[in-house]
């Protein structure tokens, strides 16, 4: 873990609190130790805090989606042994008891090895993409030159994992789903790396910080220069959260485990604990992705307006991932699943051309840069025409034929 | 536009999430084991023996074991033996009165073929226990409930089926006043079915 030497005289005692606990914990050990201290203690930090973040983010779901319906959720589960109820709290904690407890089951058929080490692997390779996000203004556990790239290596290859999964249980509908995830997940890593390459490009740097740091400063005193709030970042942004859903196989992408077709896709041969971890890198995937999201897009750690500095960085950046994986649910709650035509159509008929023009769109932000403030609203007019014309434009034409379907009975 | 349709649906969603939290209207669910909900009148699960004295109903049962509805019941739930005093005499009574609830499948035909209005409809659902043998086999102890509680259940009905026995005196009374003003000993214990025609069964639910 080594500190970004930027901003030392702006980091308040806050700010430097998670270092210098880590400090207290760790400063007593020689030099080439204490590297060693350091990153085990970033990885446990990690993992204490995004699995704790898993179980209330469960919690959270089901009580999101609940009240959508109009229900009040899980609410019994409490503190064990006692009757507090603290309105469903203690439910991850007894989902958690379950799962421990129940048998674990591998089909005779399966290859154990592969079985094993699928649900392994992939939480594994879920973590690891944790390592390059910037937490807060001092808190990079992994500082990279390329950390966008290690991000999408680290992300794309938990489709090893699942592939793996479903071939191992040998099922058909575990492979059917792998097969398909496979196909999901591929058609979406293009527009999802299509909508960062604007990022990228604007900022100048792959590394995460440098991205965070480009997006340094307030227009008009107030408005932040997150790049969300550009048009073309808008567009980016979109495209990204699309696909970062269909990555995670979040609903309504989560086709893989389509339950009305494919029982539980390539989980159908998993039960036990192995279910468990592959629920637990599911959601942390999820949590991956709205994190990186939120320091492409929303300014990382940055507070979104100047007097509100003062609170930690951390703070910010947990509270706009909070933020972003509610949206998540409230999509989830929203939208049904969709067919795997019409996904693999969205991604390679929609997505690709509209990050592709996206693309020139920002080359040409990035072009006029200098222009003058008198030409300031001519940019932005034309920016925000390039983002909004190709969607309508694309939109009217991919739907031109297509009108609510009726049925006849014979 | 594409995508318009997107943001309704995430509109309604949202109204849903918020309105769920300010609008009791919305939160229909009844937290079941501590709160419960009124169940309907018609609802309507295993039957039970009417008595009229709420102190006392297992002792003022109208049941005179006549039998009609161990007969009726389509799965031979129900099993009476009627009470005999020393000498072999029937005494209009269940010694007996059993029902299965195991096997009784709530279709109420006993309740339609009884003609003393002595059995009706219960609102039992949580009939769960440890020992399906013994503990699904009620006895007319567990069975006898008073009027008062037929009233609380089913109170349109109830009221129905009061008024139709009290009319159903009334007849008798008059009957018996215009037949022999001076009393006999037998009109001391009238059997109602030799006199009159069976009340009409409860109103449909």
């Amino acid at each position: 873990m080594n500190p970004p030497a930027a901003d030392p005289l702006a980091a308040g005692l806050l700010e430097r609190l998670p270092l210098l606990a880590r400090d207290a914990l760790t400063g007593a050990l020689p030099e080439p130790w204490r590297w060693w201290a350091n990153s085990l203690l970033a990885i446990l930090a990690i993992i204490f805090v995004f699995s704790s973040l898993f179980a209330l983010l469960t919690l959270t779901e089901r009580k999101v989606l609940a009240r959508v319906q109009n229900r009040p959720g899980p609410n019994r589960a409490g503190l064990p042994l006692t009757r507090f109820r603290l309105g469903g709290l203690g439910q991850p904690l007894a989902d958690g008891i379950k799962m421990l407890t129940k048998e674990d089951i591998v089909p005779r058929g399966a290859d154990p090895v592969l079985h094993f080490l699928a649900p392994v692997v992939l939480l594994a390779l879920s973590l690891l993409t944790f390592a390059v996000i910037p937490y807060g203004r001092l808190l990079v556990p992994v500082e990279l030159e390329a950390g966008v790239l290690y991000f999408f290596a680290a992300g794309a290859a938990t489709e090893l994992a699942l592939f793996m999964a479903g071939w191992a249980s040998r099922n058909k509908y575990s492979l059917l789903a792998a097969m398909r995830a496979l196909a999901q997940l591929i058609s979406y890593e293009l527009p999802l790396l299509l909508a960062v390459v604007p990022v990228v490009l604007l900022a100048g740097s792959l590394s995460t910080t440098g991205i965070v740091a480009a997006q340094a400063g307030w227009d008009l005193g107030f408005v932040p220069r997150w790049f969300i709030l550009t048009p073309w970042g808008l567009a980016s942004f979109l495209i990204f959260l699309t696909a970062a859903l269909a990555e995670s196989n979040r609903s309504p992408f989560d086709l893989p485990e389509a339950e009305s077709e494919l029982i539980a896709g390539h989980l159908t041969e998993y039960s036990g604990f192995k279910y468990a971890l592959f629920f637990m890198a599911e959601y942390l995937g999820m949590t991956a992705l709205a994190g990186l999201g939120v320091t492409l897009f929303l300014g990382g750690w940055r507070a979104p307006l100047p007097f509100l500095d003062f609170v930690p960085s951390y703070a910010w950046f947990g509270l706009k991932l909070l933020a972003l994986l509610f949206v998540f649910i409230w999509i989830r709650a929203t939208f049904p699943r969709l067919r795997i035509d019409q996904l693999t159509r969205l991604a390679w008929k929609f997505l690709v051309p509209l990050a592709l023009l996206n693309l020139g769109t920002a080359a040409l932000w990035a072009l006029t840069a200098g222009w003058s403030p008198a030409l300031q609203p001519l940019r932005w007019l034309g920016a925000a025409a390039l983002v909004a014309g190709p969607f309508v434009l694309l939109g009217r034409g991919l739907t031109a034929g297509l009108r609510p379907r009726t049925y006849r009975f014979a | 536009m594409l995508g318009t349709g997107l943001l309704q649906g995430l509109k309604v969603t949202a109204r849903n999430l918020v309105g769920s939290f300010h609008d009791p209207a919305r939160m229909v669910t009844t937290q079941y084991p501590e709160e419960r909900t009124r169940l309907p009148e018609n609802y309507r699960n295993f039957p039970f023996l009417v008595g009229e004295d709420p102190a006392d109903p297992l002792g003022t049962l109208r049941c005179v074991a006549c039998q009609i509805c161990e007969k009726e019941c389509p799965p031979q739930c129900i099993y009476i033996v009627m009470e005999r005093d020393e000498k072999g005499k029937a005494q209009k009574r269940p010694h007996v009165f059993d029902i299965d609830l195991s096997v009784c499948m709530s279709c109420q035909i006993c309740v339609e073929v009884c003609p003393f209005d002595a059995i009706k409809m219960d609102q039992e659902f949580e009939i769960s226990t440890a020992d399906r043998f013994t503990g699904l086999l009620r006895h007319k102890e567990d069975l006898a409930r008073s009027n008062a509680y037929y009233h609380q259940l089913h109170p349109t009905e109830a009221t129905a089926v009061d008024a139709a026995l009290a009319e159903q005196k009334a007849r008798q009374a008059a009957a018996r006043a215009a037949k022999a003003p001076a009393p006999t000993p037998a009109a001391t214990a009238p059997a109602p079915a030799a006199t009159a025609p069976p009340p009409p069964a409860a109103p449909a639910p």
